[in-house]
């Protein structure tokens, strides 16, 4: 079918037929969302008309949300029949924060096809609100600016049913300002306590916590407390508990976990999670509750913790295998239980990779620490520092042009008079990467001064002509 | 040559000490230089493997650490398998770690945000076994952080090298401070091997070992590592470059 035709999804309830959701194409054609069904043919001769299937749009919904859960934040639920709802706190700075976070999961959903818009604020209402209202396609509400944001909202956002939206409507009431200006006791009175409600949510005056998305398929496991319980070592023996369960729950589906979470619901209806992730699937208990264990100290217990619960949100097939016998080959040493200690705590774990580049600073790359090894190497044959410095510095240099090395240079203040050096090598821009390169040359020369100490110092351009570089020298690395 | 080596009395009481402290029925793996001469001022023959180094640069080596990451790659690359490097500049140039006989598949990295979390890397590295050696660039090595490296090398086996690289030379006196490694060394550059011609040779180091554990100190002037991590022993030069500058700087 082609893109550009319009097409609209047809619901219908009784014998009414209407418009549910209409494509871009269609919209630009003047269908709307509400529309009778009847209408929309009157308006476009031959439009495509899909029936709307709700069991369906649900089960992708809550595909969509088990791939959030996976990727994002621990706690993520469906929000109404069309959106999801997240709470990223501690979980935003993973993806360089909460603007890049929300731009790279609608880019993420472009690619696949789909138009989203996403929302960060402090409240579910608010964020739930600004997402479906405003034209961005991403907005951040900072931190304290719920008020200001939502305040010329009409009530639609508010998550009430339509007939109170339609008596409000009555009442001539429009945004949320207006609503949140009446006195609440009439308003109660007349409406029920549901608008108070929905108003406090937004406002964040009541809490509205998020109930996670748990499907047959989740492995989850939980522990109820009688009486709260706080101390660390308490947490722990409990951990280890449901990490054996874990496990054994694994084990009979023939699973690894990849990424887990640790669910600490407290007294006071509020809730923390700990993640832990491994480069490997792993279904060994010891393994699993190192991680966990490890950032107990990160659990506030507050006035006690009732409930436990450990998931299983990413789970691989494992299958056992036979451990080759170290009296014939050598064994190879798994390094991913230490990688994954490391990797938890927040250390950047990679590994340098070469890469075809004669330009200093683009032949390294970093690969993940388990990445398969490639026995790749770097293939110069000339010496090269053991510091590269990220941005070379100038140095004030004294040298016969066009190609020979410094007699004479000044680094840092200091002035060092060369003895002895090597070069040039000559390296040259890569017009492929950059169009401004395509005339760019760097001659790289070894330089030793009085002391004995090694510097890998530069002249941009090849001494001759002003096109190839503007002929000012820098430093770029110490040899050792 | 050496006393320690002639005087069955010292041996004597050696082995005494060792059994007192309980690791004696367990030879200590070393992992020698491959010169004889520094094997020879190393007891066992050798660097101990579960235990820790220090390394560390003179002169304006002591702010970028260049020599002495060189040679604790070195080192790192003549042991067999993993090596975790822990570092929290990120300046360290692969393509000449992989020149000093360290193949890129045999390095991970680990960097930190602060020198707390090298040291807390390192000694999960350490207390893993499953590396060759651990090798940690820090500005600071408390006594107390050293101790705990020490036991988690010495449970494992694990080489741990620490590159001690500093923010300004003046702080540099640090390196006089008492830690528990086993061996501390200083490692400065000399110009270069001379060649007939016009252009820089092999590097060369002078290479001092400043504390050793139950040995004595000696100076050493090597050529820097090769492409396998070796080094060599240069012939002794009668005129040594002056380096009387930096040397008043250590604390005593």
């Amino acid at each position: 079918m082609p893109a550009d035709q319009p097409l609209v999804v047809i619901s219908r309830s009784g014998t009414k037929r209407w418009v549910s959701a209409a494509d871009t194409a269609a919209r630009k054609v003047g269908l709307r969302i509400g529309m009778s069904a009847s209408k929309a043919q009157a308006v476009i001769a031959g439009l495509t008309m899909m029936d709307a299937d709700p069991v369906a749009d649900a089960a992708a919904l809550e595909r969509l949300a088990l791939w959030a859960l996976r990727q994002y934040s621990p706690v993520v639920a469906v929000d109404g029949t069309d959106g999801i709802v997240m709470d990223t706190e501690g979980a935003d700075h993973l993806r360089g924060g909460e603007e890049m976070m929300i731009t790279g999961l609608v880019n993420m959903l472009r690619g696949r096809g789909l138009t989203g818009r996403a929302a960060v604020a402090d409240t579910w209402g608010a964020a739930h609100a600004i997402a479906r209202l405003t034209t961005a396609e991403t907005t951040v509400v900072p931190i304290g600016g719920v008020a200001n944001a939502v305040v010329g909202l009409p009530i639609h956002c508010l998550r009430l049913p339509p007939d109170t939206i339609q008596r409000l409507h009555v009442l001539g009431v429009e945004t949320v300002g207006e609503l949140s200006a009446m006195p609440r006791a009439p308003l109660t009175l007349r409406f029920g306590p549901e608008p108070g409600r929905r108003l406090d949510q937004l406002f964040g005056r009541v809490a509205e916590p998020i109930e996670p998305l748990r499907t047959p398929d989740l492995v989850v496991v939980s522990k109820n407390f009688q009486e709260p319980i706080g101390a660390a070592e308490t947490i722990e023996k409990y951990v280890r508990r449901l990490v054996g369960q874990l496990t054994a729950e694994l084990e009979q589906r023939g699973l690894g976990v990849r990424r887990s979470d640790l669910v600490i619901h407290r007294v006071d209806n509020t809730r923390q999670c700990l993640r832990a992730g491994l480069a490997k699937p792993v279904r060994d208990p010891a393994r699993l509750s190192k991680l966990l264990c490890d950032r107990i100290e990160k659990i506030d217990p507050g006035f006690g913790i009732e409930r436990l619960d450990l998931v299983a949100v990413m789970t691989e097939v494992l299958e056992e295998r036979q451990v080759a016998s170290s009296l014939i080959e050598e064994d190879v040493v798994d390094i991913t239980p230490v990688i994954d200690v490391l990797a938890n705590r927040g250390q950047r774990l990679y590994r340098l990779s070469p890469v075809a580049s004669d330009v200093p600073e683009r032949s390294v790359m970093r690969i993940a620490p388990t990445a398969p090894e490639t026995g790749a190497d770097w293939a110069v044959k000339w010496p090269r520092p053991s510091r590269l410095f990220a941005h070379p510095e100038r140095i004030e240099v004294t040298a016969l042009l066009p190609d020979q090395p410094p007699a004479v240079f000044t680094w840092r203040g200091k002035r060092r008079r060369v003895k002895r050096a090597d070069g040039p090598e000559r390296i040259f821009g890569e017009w492929w990467q950059r169009p401004r390169e395509m005339q760019a040359v760097r001659d790289y020369f070894v330089v030793e001064d009085e002391q004995g100490e090694r510097y890998w110092v530069y002249r941009a351009g090849d001494g001759v002509d002003l096109e190839t570089g503007s002929h000012l020298w820098f430093i770029h690395g110490v040899f050792g | 040559m050496s006393h320690a080596r002639t005087s069955r009395l010292i041996d004597d009481l050696r082995e005494r000490i060792a059994h007192l402290e309980g690791g004696s029925t367990r030879k200590a793996a070393v992992l020698p230089f491959g010169v004889p001469d520094i094997d020879d001022r190393l007891p066992g023959g050798g660097l101990v493997c579960g235990a820790i180094h220090e390394v560390a640069g003179g002169g304006s080596g002591t702010v970028d650490g260049a020599a002495a990451a060189l040679f604790a790659a070195g080192i790192a690359a003549r042991s067999k398998g993993k090596v975790l490097w822990c570092l929290t500049r990120p300046d360290l140039f692969a393509p000449s770690v992989s020149q000093a006989g360290l193949h890129p598949d045999r390095v991970v990295y680990c960097e930190g945000d602060k020198d707390e979390d090298v040291l807390a890397s390192m000694e999960e590295g350490l207390s893993f076994g499953g590396f060759a050696a651990v090798v940690g660039e820090l500005v600071r090595l408390p006594m107390t952080a050293s101790r705990r490296l020490h036991l988690a090398a010495e449970k494992t086996g694990t080489m741990g090298l620490v590159v001690r690289r500093w923010r300004r030379q003046t702080e540099a006196s640090d390196y006089g401070n008492p830690t528990a490694s086993t061996t501390r060394w200083r490692v400065s550059v000399l110009p270069s091997e001379p060649l007939p011609v016009a252009g820089v040779g092999r590097a060369r180091w002078l290479a001092e070992l400043m504390r050793v554990k139950a040995g004595e100190c000696a100076e050493f002037e090597i050529g820097a590592t090769d492409a396998k991590g070796r080094i060599c022993l240069l012939p002794v030069s009668a005129d040594r470059p002056d380096t009387s500058s930096w040397r008043g700087s250590r604390a005593s």
